[in-house]
């Protein structure tokens, strides 16, 4: 149970990297880069994740009464999704215009730049 | 004093949203003009902040650590991290001013949109420069990511653009989710994220083992893309040849050496101490990285006939020996570095400049091409390109040449001869441009020389950036590179400046010793550029013939502009990161 959590993250990760590399469409590449962006979600609420222990929300809970989970690896999260849906939109415009401008969205039929 | 650092982020974000506000209500004038008035005032205050008294860490909001233990986050006001933002700040207000009225017209009612990019651009990469938090390091890394591929893109109708930006897009945003993993790990053996507090905690946990190193690994790895250092490198030739000329100023003048700085600020406050990774290990990764990062990008840049792209690959082959330097000491090269850094920044960004008039004026950024219009090349703007390449080779004394002296002298006789070599033949190359595309020297040459069409990028049928071809350019255009080029050339003339760009490294143990010249540092510089126009001189003068360099193609059909290679090519790097530091990192 302990390293679970991490080995699920490197394998979302590579999964993701090996969508990327072996991609035949523009959209699909973005998708999996979001993919391995997933990692980092599992890898972060991994890392504080307590046993038997509550949310950070003191709110009906007396300080100390018992265990809660780290509540900066949430905000760090909450920062990395928000980072992740700038990049993914920003991503998918250029696709939009590549579709546009090249008339494909296949990686393998861009050929401008090369060498 | 050093309560005003975050303004550094500040400023040029408020000045993005005043611009996206008043954009729509003031003329394009005002708002480029309010856009430099921003740029210049945060170069203004970083430098105020650069001269004046410490101590310089900053706990933002008054979140400071209690018991050792903090949930805040702090800026590190440090002379380097600041020095960088005054450098990112003044190469901004001189890309502003390069790009005043210089595209066509915007979108009505959408002024201030390019200025307001170049606005927060800046923040990021200020922002980057200053944190002392690594999780702020990476929402900065991406932040400036984002603008940097929306500036990419910028000219959306251009097929090139897009999919070089597409590509920088994808391969920096994986660099910046590697670099979160091991930002991750760090925090879970550590329960902190500011870059001193981690190396305090590690080296309290004694030796490093597999979870330090593999933290090591995934940090350094994703500003390595970002330094585009070998094999991570791909992406950056295909961004830098197709953004518009303003953009690449500031991409190759600053953004990639942002990189190498984050390679060396991970090196000097996280994985310094005994808890981090040996010395020794991170030295033989970065000179090796570096090295090869040099070598291939020097051959690269002399194969190129597209002119942007072929800049793009000196840049590559500069970083190389950024990253060299930084990996030979923590603090003798530094100082080297910081001048080399700071002088190469405005020889790049004034090619950069030159190379967009070409592409206003002729509407090709082609080497064969527009030799046969080298009669109507602008005179003045070709002495300036010339007098950049002879910059780039190490003449004296720019400050590139007193850079690459004190690292010389803190590398041996084996780096002395890469640095040499690698400089004279970047500089050869655009020496050679400078010589058949502006003075119309050598025979005209209108079949590329003897490679498949398909492995090459040509730079024909480019569109002006201006919208319409210029007939003549105008002041503001010509008078930017020029001063750039001035300030690379005082970087190496004034002692007082150098020596204080030289002392900015102080993260290290030791204080960087003082920078100057030295006899053979002048003859070494000197015989770089000899070295350079020589080769120049060879190949304007006697061009390979058809079919005689067939040994390039299997290589330059590496850099296949498919993303998918890119993205396997990056964790091989990572493989061969991890098989560099791997020994004595986990016995020692």
């Amino acid at each position: 149970m302990d390293v679970l959590p991490y080995l699920a993250a490197v394998w979302i990760f590579l999964v993701g990297c090996y969508g990327l590399a072996t991609s035949r469409n523009l959209i699909h590449a973005v998708g999996c880069l979001g993919v391995c962006q997933s990692s980092t979600y599992v890898l972060l609420l991994a890392v504080g994740y307590r046993d038997g222990a509550t949310a950070p929300v003191f709110a009906d809970l007396r300080p100390g009464s018992r265990p809660v989970v780290d509540p900066v690896v949430q905000a760090l999260a909450l920062t990395d999704v928000v980072v992740g849906a700038t990049v993914t939109a920003l991503l998918l415009a250029l696709v939009v215009q590549i579709a546009k401008r090249h008339g494909t969205v296949d990686p393998d039929e861009l050929s401008e730049l090369r060498g | 004093m050093n309560r005003l650092l975050p303004l550094l982020v500040a400023v040029p974000l408020c000045g993005a949203a005043v611009l996206v506000v008043l954009g729509r209500l003031v003329t394009r004038r005002v708002a480029e003009a309010l856009g430099a008035f921003f740029a210049a005032a945060t170069a203004a205050l970083a430098v105020t902040l650069l001269t004046g008294p410490g101590p310089r860490e900053e706990w933002v909001g008054g979140w400071r650590p209690h018991h050792g233990e903090s949930v805040g986050i702090v800026l590190d006001g440090e002379r380097t991290g600041v020095g960088l933002a005054a450098l990112v700040s003044v190469l901004v207000v001189a890309s502003l001013g390069f790009a005043w009225r210089y595209f066509e017209e915007p979108p009505h009612r959408q002024a201030g949109t390019f200025p307001a990019l170049v606005l927060l651009f800046q923040a990021g990469m200020c922002g980057f420069c200053v944190t002392g938090d690594l999780f702020n390091a990476f929402v900065f890394f991406e932040l400036m990511g984002v603008v940097a591929y929306a500036l990419t893109g910028y000219r959306v109708e251009e097929a090139r653009a897009v999919q070089g930006a597409l590509t920088f897009g994808v391969l920096n945003s994986l660099a910046a989710y590697v670099a979160l993993l091991g930002i991750g790990l760090l925090y879970a053996r550590t329960g902190q994220l500011g870059m001193r507090q981690i190396g305090r905690a590690l080296d309290r946990g004694g030796p490093p083992d597999a979870l330090v190193l593999a933290a090591f690994v995934l940090v350094v790895t994703g500003m390595l893309v970002k330094a585009a250092a070998v094999p991570f490198h791909f992406w950056l030739p295909d961004a830098h040849a197709v953004a518009p000329s303003p953009v690449c100023m500031l991409l190759s003048g600053v953004m990639v050496e942002l990189g190498v700085y984050g390679v060396w600020r991970l090196h000097t406050t996280v994985f310094a101490g005994p808890g981090g990774v040996p010395a020794e290990a991170v030295q033989r990764a970065l000179v090796t990285l570096g090295v090869l990062t040099a070598l291939a990008g020097a051959l690269f840049c002399w194969l190129q006939r597209h002119i942007k792209r072929l800049l793009a690959f000196s840049t590559v082959a500069h970083t190389g020996l950024f990253l060299t330097g930084v990996g030979l000491s923590r603090t003798e090269g530094a100082g080297g570095v910081a001048v080399y850094v700071v002088a190469h920044a405005g020889v790049k960004a004034a090619l950069f400049a030159c190379a967009g008039i070409l592409l206003d004026r002729f509407g090709s950024v082609d080497e064969y091409a527009l030799r046969d219009r080298a009669r109507h090349a602008p005179r003045f703007v070709g002495l300036l390109f010339a007098l950049a390449a002879l910059a780039l080779a190490g003449l004296p004394p720019f400050g590139t040449s007193l850079g690459k002296s004190v690292i010389e002298e803190s590398g041996g006789t084996a780096l002395t001869v890469v640095l040499v070599g690698v400089s004279a033949v970047t500089g050869g190359a655009v020496l050679r441009v400078a010589g058949r595309v502006f003075f119309g020297l050598g025979p005209r040459q209108r079949r590329p020389e003897g490679e498949n069409p398909a492995d090459t990028t040509s730079g024909e049928d480019e569109h002006p950036e201006t919208g319409r071809r210029l007939g003549r350019a105008p002041l503001t255009i010509q008078t930017v590179p020029a001063l750039l080029l001035l300030g690379a050339l005082l970087t190496g003339c004034v002692p007082a400046f150098y020596e204080a760009v030289a002392r900015a490294p102080e993260g290290g143990p030791h204080l960087p010793p003082p920078v100057h010249w030295t006899s053979s540092g002048v003859v070494l510089g000197l015989l770089s550029t000899a070295l350079a126009l020589a080769l120049a001189a060879r190949a304007v003068l006697h061009p390979v013939a058809p079919g005689g360099r067939t040994w390039t193609g299997p290589l330059r059909r590496l850099q296949s502009g498919h993303i998918g290679d890119y993205v396997a090519w990056l964790l091989a790097g990572a493989a061969l990161l991890t098989a560099l530091t791997l020994p004595g990192t986990l016995t020692g």
